[in-house]
């Protein structure tokens, strides 16, 4: 297993740059998520570690190596896409042990790896079956399987669950995160959908038109995030944004929205005439009759245990998180207060966190 | 008042019955959803009502009048298929417009622009009236079939998993809109999914399907909180209900008959303990909270807990069980007592 690290690793297609002078290094055996919108150069990022494109310019180390210019056979680095279409007429062995036939490792060592693999994935009592008359569950399996099957140092894995429904989707993660925790491989991982990044990752890099916006653990990530491209483009529901427009001085602790003051985690970095939004997550948001930003209910969308209840105030949509059990009407006049230690401030027009205490904290646990 | 009534409807496709005598009346102004996997038989019963099939069986009357031989085009439906189907060669606008302007219909152009540009702006596409239809992206052409539905003021639209073929950030957006655009227009809709979040969130009620079957119909309150068998608890929860037979967890009140016992995260306490039964397998982030997934006696469990929660794997933790339900061997509700 081995160690990525990416320098100053930039991607040009034309006048478009694709990436821009990236830099971080993915530890030995992390699950490490690029996770971005469509364009945003994830795919990009991986495709040059894999050494299925050639970077613009900057290094690219394997394990110290420096591989930028290596091909991809080269690298010993395993791609897996779509992790889903098994070869029907072939039982579940042969599609294990595929990648090395074609490869041609002699048959007694693929039996071997094979068994290997199947035993990491519980499914050594399927072995022999043909595999159309598996389960969902065991199909997956046996994709995985094919995908671990060759030792390579380093996994690229470039969106393999998209053609999944929602369910399965979560159950995937799932079983690729345990066996990640039993063989502990690099795992670089593409993805758009944020659900899997925040499920599986170890750490997320979050990406933004050829730009890596913010690289930590998930729960960091969604606590204190950096700029407003983070901030939106994790959580169901996302986080809300009330934009205002203020003088703030370093140092101060609270806004004034609309005539309310509303308490924030200290300010480290003041601003002048600025166009800014404060950034609540859902679950952070309390419907209260008093309270002192108004707005009218829109809509509830009951979810079991929780409700997303979406409120139109005058500084734009909320949408709050909130026990069912609380009853709401629609249409209703209701107050909002937010848990104070953590809201953030963001600048509209560059999209940056101002610096405050909410990003001095020690993540959880 | 528009009432839909589905009365011991059945509809056999060879040796398989889609739809075993159903029963289900959609009120006016009501969005019904049917649950239930691929299968179940949730497009089977929308195209009986559309007449797009004939049952076997049964009775459907649509404003109190017999449906049943109808054609189509006589029975005031308004279909939005899972798939969009837009005219290619006409722009948004002229798709929109395109069910106002048949013939019978006599609206006049003042009152079509009128309507178009409303619900444009409702599916928020009014910014591209002017393209053609088939420059847009996937979810843009969903958003005009879904328009193209709601501008026509039918007895019942039909639709069927309307918002699957969008991403999961513009889905949400669009259940919130649909359900606002449904009680603003006080339409009655019948709705199919097999998604249990549009199902919870959009329904003033669900009937769930088990193989042609309707299993349970209610709010969704009713349906997540009291529902009348193991297969209908399953449908609805994020995470799912946990099922385990009745020995494998300290399920003190259970009633005679009980098999087996569905323990959701609200049904579940936990609380740290080295020596105690259940260990912490694995910790998984959502933001909001975390799903912790649990190992006990041999069988797994998944809960929910805050995300500054102290959980890790390896951790070990003693579980005790607040009213969970009870279910019998053949998987029915059992009161507790």
């Amino acid at each position: 297993m081995a160690q990525i690290r990416l320098d100053n690793l930039q991607k040009r297609f034309g006048d478009f740059v694709a990436v821009r002078e990236s830099s971080f290094t993915i530890a030995d055996g992390e699950f490490f998520v690029l996770l971005g919108p469509s364009g945003c150069g994830k795919t990009t990022t991986l495709r040059m570690i894999a050494g299925l494109e050639l970077p613009s310019s900057g290094r690219i180390l394997l394990d110290g190596d420096d591989v930028t210019f290596k091909r991809a056979s080269q690298r010993d680095i395993g791609f897996v896409f779509q992790l889903f279409a098994l070869y029907p007429h072939m039982n579940v062995r042969s599609n294990i042990g595929f990648p090395l036939k074609c490869q041609g490792v002699p048959r007694r060592q693929i039996d071997e790896r094979v068994d290997e693999v199947a035993k990491l994935l519980r499914i050594e009592h399927l072995i022999d079956r043909p595999v159309s008359g598996l389960s969902g569950g065991d199909s997956q399996r046996v994709a995985l399987g094919r995908a671990i099957v060759r030792q390579a140092k380093a996994f690229m894995m470039d969106e393999p669950l998209g053609a999944l429904d929602a369910e399965f989707r979560h159950l995937m993660c799932v079983e690729l995160r345990a066996l990640h925790d039993r063989i502990h491989a690099t795992t670089v991982y593409v993805t758009h959908d944020q659900v899997e990044a925040m499920a599986m990752a170890d750490r997320i890099a979050v990406m933004n038109h050829g730009v890596v916006d913010q690289i930590a653990s998930p729960q960091e990530i969604y606590d204190r995030p950096r700029t407003m491209h983070v901030a939106g483009f994790i959580g169901s529901p996302p986080m809300n944004f009330l934009r205002f427009n203020a003088n703030l001085e370093p140092g101060a602790d609270s806004i004034r929205l609309n005539g309310e003051t509303i308490a924030v985690p200290a300010l480290h970095e003041g601003v002048v005439d600025g166009a800014l939004a404060l950034g609540v997550r859902p679950e952070n948001v309390e419907l209260t009759d008093e309270g002192g930003i108004r707005g009218e209910v829109f809509g509830t969308e009951y979810m079991g245990t929780m409700q997303i209840v979406t409120v139109h105030s005058k500084h734009g949509v909320v949408k709050a998180r909130i026990p069912s059990a609380q009853r709401v009407r629609m249409r209703e006049q209701v107050g909002l207060r937010f848990a104070k230690e953590r809201l953030a401030v963001f600048d509209t027009v560059s999209g940056r966190a101002l610096k405050s205490r909410l990003f001095e904290e020690v993540a959880h646990g | 008042m528009v009432e839909v009534v589905i009365d011991r409807v059945t509809k056999r496709f060879g040796a398989v019955e889609a739809a075993k005598d159903v029963s289900l009346t959609v009120p006016n102004g009501e969005l019904v959803v049917l649950l239930g996997p691929t299968g179940a038989g949730k497009t089977t019963l929308l195209r009986l009502v559309a007449g797009l099939d004939k049952p076997d069986a049964g009775m459907i009357s649509i404003d109190g009048r017999d449906a049943t031989a109808e054609p189509p085009a006589l029975r005031d439906v308004s279909f939005v298929f899972q798939q969009y189907s837009l005219y290619p060669h006409l722009t948004v606008y002229d798709n929109l417009a395109f069910p106002l302007r048949a013939p019978a219909r006599r609206v006049d152009e003042a009152e079509i622009r009128k309507r178009v540009e409303r619900i444009a702006q409702l599916v928020r596409i009014d910014h591209k009236l002017a393209n053609s239809a088939t420059r847009l992206s996937g979810g843009e052409m969903q958003r005009v079939a879904i328009g193209r539905a709601l501008v026509r003021r039918p007895a019942i639209y039909l639709m069927d998993e309307p918002l699957s073929s969008l991403d999961a950030k513009l889905r949400a957006e669009l259940r919130v809109e649909l359900k606002h655009i449904q009680a603003d227009l006080g339409a009655t809709m019948l709705y199919v999914t097999h998604d249990q979040t549009e199902a919870m969130t959009m329904a003033s009620r669900i009937g769930i399907l088990d193989r042609g079957t309707l299993v349970q119909v209610g709010t969704p309150h009713e349906i997540y909180e009291r529902p009348v068998s193991a297969y209908v608890a399953a449908r609805l929860g994020s995470p799912a209900i946990n099922l385990l037979p009745v020995d494998a967890l300290p399920a003190n009140g259970a009633p005679d008959g009980t098999v087996s016992v569905g323990a959701r995260t609200e049904h579940v306490e936990l609380v740290a303990a080295d020596d105690g039964p259940a260990e912490v397998v694995m910790v998984e982030h959502l933001g909001s909270e975390n799903f912790l997934h649990l190992k006990m006696n041999g069988h797994r469990l998944v809960t929910l807990t805050p995300p500054d929660s102290r959980w890790r794997p390896g951790r070990r933790a003693r579980l005790s069980l607040r009213r969970p339900l009870y279910f019998d061997a053949a998987g029915r509700t059992l009161q507790a007592h």
